[in-house]
């Protein structure tokens, strides 16, 4: 089975990020890691093309930088990576991100296309349902299990109150929640060979695509201010300022 | 004059209450107001909707097959032939997968993650909520209408308006061949205790902090004691100790209760978009940098082991 894999590199979530002040735009550092959250989708594949001996291919869009983020997913096993890179795509909204990945994708040819449910940084979340759609194929998101069993895609699909099972033929496209399954640890061994794995650098005219992005940050303003109150250290009487509160807010 | 439709799912309690909070605020763009029903279109479903401002249903009925291509396909035709201005999407599983398609199949920018839409003089601006909701950002569209708004529940109150029964038109759902595939071939409903986490007045919610998937007893024994509902990080959603269903924040539920309680919470942004607008907020952190003391209208440094045993204590006694 080939299996792409959507992955993106953002900046270290733990140090704050800056936006530019005229684009609006997140300023991106040549240190970008692999977005926690798809750790799970490239754990996903690398499981699933295990078990059909297939194959994984990470495809990104963005500014590649120094390659550290898609260099961790390598090492974790995926076999290639596609990144399409150039000046024209920045800030772009989900839909154009959709155009660009499909069209790369499709490029490649695959069975299966594995996606996060939302990005640590965009979280629009939506990316994987229009990237199901341009690639007309079904879409079986908020996947908390997945399974392969000769052409059929199940998942088990989060609600509201529980879950469902889903299933679909493939071509697919599979959307994971954190915590599918435990990603692994890059080995050293791994590490070593992730240096000298395919990684193509695209731009959106060798896709033969246009983009546009139809949306526009106006403004950023500061959220108006939510005071806090009190701030207490336990002296073994806390629970009945607790008792008090409780009682003024008319709740007990 | 501004034509808007509300997307609305079924759920197990009717329309989607997300839904019914979107037609709420759509009534104020004055204008024409619509709902795109996906669920059974019984009277007292149908009713709902009109009763909250819908003057117009467009009405689907899903089959066994996840309903959201199809349904995405048959909502791109009716906006063709229609010309709404705005579309209305809860951030619902349904919501975000029906939204995400039509965006693709009519080539429409979606704003997604709105915690307010504005409406002036056919221009509409979406807001949402960055940091933790400490920052807000407008944002506007640069394509021609339908303008695709996906919102976050609980950023407005559902009223209904006392609207009366509306007009039906019933859309079938087009084939939409292999796209159309996907089957829903079981569904598991969690049985879940106490009040609905999204409706309850209290909620009391556990994080890392309670060491061990056994800690979350005393959170669920003082839920107990003050009629609550519990809720959890997603911290101890992934580690197993707890049901997705109860993880409040960014990839979970967005809550409102007069009183939140947080134990061992320490605070993540994408915990506090999902609680900080509740009405008071109640933390117990043994760290006293805990950002969750920011948005606390009491905090407590200690143990949650040492305080809430003695809480449960103190209330048993009234
Ligand atoms: C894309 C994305 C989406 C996310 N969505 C969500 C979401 O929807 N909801 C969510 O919650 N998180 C979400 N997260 C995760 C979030 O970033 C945090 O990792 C998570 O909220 C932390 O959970 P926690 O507070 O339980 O754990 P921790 O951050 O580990 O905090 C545990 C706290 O417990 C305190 N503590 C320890 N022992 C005790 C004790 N005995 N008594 C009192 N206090 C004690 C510690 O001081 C600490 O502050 C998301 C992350 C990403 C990247
Ligand atoms: N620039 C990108 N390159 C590759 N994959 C992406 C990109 N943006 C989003 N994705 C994928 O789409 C998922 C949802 O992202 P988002 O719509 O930004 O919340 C992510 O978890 C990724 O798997």
């Amino acid at each position: 089975m080939r299996v792409a894999v959507c992955v993106k590199q953002i900046p270290d979530p733990a140090s704050p990020y800056d936006l530019d002040p005229d684009t609006h735009f997140v300023v991106r550092p040549t240190d970008q890691v692999l977005d926690d959250t798809d750790r799970y989708g490239v754990e996903m594949g690398l499981q699933l093309a295990e078990q059909t001996e297939g194959t994984v291919t990470l495809v990104s869009m963005g500014p590649s930088g120094n390659l550290q983020g898609i260099r961790q997913a390598l090492a974790m096993g995926a076999d290639k990576a596609v990144i399409i890179d150039d000046g024209t795509l920045q800030g772009s909204d989900s839909l154009a991100t959709a155009g660009i990945l499909a069209a790369a994708i499709q490029r490649e040819g695959f069975d299966l296309v594995i996606a996060g449910t939302e990005s640590t940084d965009g979280y629009a979340g939506i990316l994987p349902q229009q990237l199901a759609e341009f690639l007309g194929v079904p879409a079986l998101t908020f996947a908390k299990k997945v399974s392969v069993e000769g052409d059929t895609v199940r998942i088990e699909r989060q609600t509201q109150t529980g879950y469902d099972e889903v299933e679909a033929p493939v071509p697919a496209l599979v959307s994971v929640t954190a915590g599918v399954v435990e990603p692994r640890y890059p080995t050293f061994k791994g590490i070593m060979q992730a240096k000298s794995k395919p990684v193509e650098t695209l731009t959106a005219g060798d896709l033969g695509v246009e983009v546009t992005t139809k949306q526009k940050i106006i403004a950023i303003r500061p959220a108006p201010e939510r005071a806090s109150g009190e701030l207490i250290e336990d002296d073994g009487e806390a629970h009945l300022k607790i008792v008090a509160l409780l009682e003024q807010a008319k709740v007990i | 004059m501004a034509k808007t439709w509300v997307f609305v799912e079924e759920t197990e309690e009717g329309p989607a209450t997300v839904g019914l909070e979107l037609l709420t605020k759509a009534r104020g763009f004055g204008g024409e107001l619509a709902a795109v029903f996906l669920g059974n279109g019984s009277e007292e479903n149908l009713a709902a909707l009109g009763a909250h401002g819908a003057s117009k249903v467009f009405h689907m009925t899903p089959s066994d097959a996840l309903p959201t291509a199809a349904a995405a396909a048959a909502l791109a035709d009716l906006a063709g032939s229609h010309s709404p201005d705005l579309i209305l999407f809860g951030l619902t599983y349904t919501g975000r997968d029906v939204a995400g398609r039509l965006s693709a199949r009519i080539g429409k920018t979606i704003l997604s993650n709105a915690t307010d839409i504005a409406m002036e003089g056919g221009m509409v601006t979406v807001t949402n909520e960055i940091l933790g909701g400490m920052t807000l950002v407008d944002a506007i569209f640069e394509n021609d209408p339908p303008y695709l708004v996906i919102a976050r529940p609980k950023s407005f109150p559902a009223e209904p308006s006392g609207g009366g029964a509306p007009e039906i038109e019933t859309v079938s759902l087009p084939d939409v061949g292999h796209a159309g595939s996907a089957i829903v071939t079981a569904s598991h409903t969690e049985h879940l205790e106490g009040p609905k986490l999204e409706d309850a007045a209290i909620v009391v919610a556990a994080g890392r902090g309670i060491g061990t998937e056994e800690g979350f007893a005393v959170i669920e024994e003082l839920a107990s004691k003050l009629g609550a509902a519990t809720a959890a990080t997603r911290a101890i959603v992934d580690a197993g100790w707890v049901a997705y269903s109860k993880q409040v924040g960014q990839t979970g539920k967005t809550v409102k209760p007069d009183v939140y309680i947080a134990a061992g919470v320490s605070g993540a942004m994408q915990h506090l978009v999902g609680m900080k607008d509740s009405k008071v907020i109640i933390a117990i952190n043994k760290d006293e940098e805990a950002p969750i003391f920011g948005v606390s209208d009491l905090g407590v440094v200690g143990d949650l082991h040492k305080v809430l045993p003695k809480l449960i204590e103190a209330l048993g006694n009234r």
